[in-house]
């Protein structure tokens, strides 16, 4: 009995080790480096001061580059939503044969993997600056979260009623029209909402990179060191996220 | 209406449905009986062509019209399963959607896409959907979300989808297993009354002995994928039962029903088997 015990004692043992190198070995590759925090706190002071008085004077400016950047996430939102309902059937594997949901979700895989900021970059080079590249951008990754998401659910619907419409005769587009929409589609919405909250927060950054949006403004006036205005956008920003979030929270329990 | 010939489906080294031949003739309401797992279901479902066959396992024709053959499933399987309903032990409503429109879906097979994809159903679909509700007593739930309703109410409106499917075979798998015994017995009445007034041919598996000999002049019974009895209902003696359902009988029926086989009245009508291998062992 008492060799498991110790057994099992020197694998934890080896697993807490193992852990602790992997943690400093990420600590030497970041190059964490407390005297630098200490060096800059005169900079951070500076900063802090800054912040501490919001510039508001070009408060119309940012109001309209505030609605651009709402405006691009709606429709790279919209737009995702669209197309991820048929790609999200077309990746659950209780609908489609595998040679169908195998290729689509690796698609969706790739739409995925590449962060909306350099979907941004792509598309500015694609199409030039402004809000259009930050749709495209938002609408590609999107689409690749929204059609897995959709399609979990899609898989994980009640099999019986989706029968009960196929012994009527029905084609397969009446099948899920009728037996897979009406049980996916609360959650499917809830999901939807969740990601127009999250685009607005990514296309207030999405503007750094010349996507269009408020995101613009605010790398701008960072840069000329005009911690005011700084402070002034970020609070424009956080005030907008919340106001959302908020509101796609109130509406997403109506439906779960 | 249903012919069934040498059918065979095998599930890996389990015979599931072994070597079936059954022909049901228009207008006749067949019971289904058998233990679980005896095959009742998976031979309806192979009927309606949702399954497929072993290859080169028989073939099943439904109104003349080929469901499967040798493994396959027809290519106009669509316009044969619009012919055949089905009710099924969970009833197998769309839940969130309406009763009514529930029940207009059973006419998904002879509208156009165009037009149900949109939810416009022809008018005389929504009539005919109004009018099935009234005949199965719950005109009143049509609004209504179908979760919303008790599960006798959730199987009448899915006996109300068969009927706007204008179905002439129905195919009935447990209907009553999830029932009380008041739902079941309106739901029976229900089937019968398809059967009587309006013709359709019924095939229904159930698991209690009492309601197929009540409602059904016919008795066919599965074991192990083999058809073990068929013929009259009337003639479902203890002493065939105990061979339907073998040693697990005697919890299902009770120890009375069994003291009967020793009588020697009861040996007399004990019918012609089906396999008189089987039966013939159990007389004996």
């Amino acid at each position: 009995m008492l060799k498991p015990g110790l057994n099992k004692r020197f694998i934890n043992m080896f697993f807490a080790a193992l852990g602790l190198c992997v943690v400093v070995w990420a600590w030497q590759g970041t190059e964490m480096d407390m005297s630098a925090l200490l060096n800059g706190s005169a900079n951070m002071a500076e900063m802090l001061s800054g912040f501490m008085q919001p510039d508001f004077t070009d408060w119309r400016y940012y109001v309209e580059e505030m609605v651009v950047t709402v405006q691009i996430a709606l429709v790279g939102t919209l737009l995702a939503i669209i197309f991820s309902v048929p790609l999200g059937v077309l990746s659950a594997d209780n609908v489609v044969p595998w040679w169908v949901y195998q290729p689509v979700r690796r698609l969706m895989d790739v739409f995925r993997a590449v962060n909306e900021m350099a979907f941004a970059m792509i598309f500015i080079a694609a199409v030039g600056l402004g809000p259009f590249a930050g749709v495209l951008a938002l609408f590609v990754h999107t689409t690749g979260v929204l059609a897995k998401l959709f399609s979990e659910v899609v898989e994980a619907i009640d099999p019986q009623p989706v029968e009960g419409i196929r012994a009527t005769g029905a084609v397969a587009m009446e099948e899920v029209a009728f037996g897979i929409i009406p049980q996916v589609l609360p959650l499917w919405i809830s999901y939807s909402l969740y990601r127009f909250e999250s685009n607005i927060r990514s296309a207030a950054v999405l503007g750094m990179v010349g996507a269009g949006g408020i995101g613009f403004s605010l790398s701008e006036q960072l840069r000329s060191f005009n911690f005011g205005a700084t402070a002034a956008i970020m609070l424009m920003i956080i005030v907008v996220v919340v106001i959302f979030d908020l509101l796609s929270q109130q509406i997403r329990k109506r439906f779960v | 209406m249903i012919n069934i010939r040498n059918f065979s489906r095998t599930f890996g080294s389990h015979k599931g449905l072994d070597n079936i031949s059954i022909t049901v003739r228009p207008g006749e309401m067949v019971a289904l009986i058998g233990a679980s797992g005896s095959g009742k279901s998976t031979l309806l479902r192979h009927i309606s062509g949702i399954m497929a066959g072993d290859k080169g396992g028989g073939d099943i024709r439904v109104m003349g019209r080929i469901v499967q053959e040798g493994g396959s499933i027809d290519r106009h399987i669509r316009k044969t399963r619009a012919e055949i309903g089905m009710i099924f032990q969970q009833f197998n409503l769309v839940g969130r959607l309406a009763v009514l429109t529930n029940v207009m879906l059973g006419s998904l097979g002879r509208v156009s896409i165009f037009k149900s994809l949109t939810g416009r159903f022809p008018r005389a679909v929504q009539e005919a959907a109004l009018e099935a509700l009234r005949r199965v007593g719950i005109a009143d739930k049509a609004g209504q979300r179908a979760s919303t309703l008790s599960g006798g109410q959730q199987q009448r409106a899915a006996i109300a989808r068969a009927m706007v499917q204008r179905a002439k075979v129905l195919l009935a798998d447990e209907p009553i297993a999830s029932l009380d015994p008041e739902s079941s017995r309106r739901v029976m009445d229900l089937l019968e009354e398809l059967n009587r007034q309006d013709g359709v041919t019924i095939m229904v598996s159930l698991h209690q002995v009492d309601y197929a000999t009540r409602y059904c002049q016919r008795t066919i019974a599965l074991r192990a994928g083999q058809v073990v009895y068929d013929g009259p209902s009337s003639a479902l003696t203890p002493a065939v039962l105990k061979d339907i359902y073998g040693a697990a009988s005697e919890d299902m029926f009770g120890e009375e029903l069994f003291a009967e086989t020793d009588e020697p009245a009861m040996a007399e009508v004990i019918p012609q088997p089906y396999r008189p291998g089987l039966c013939a062992g159990a007389a004996a």
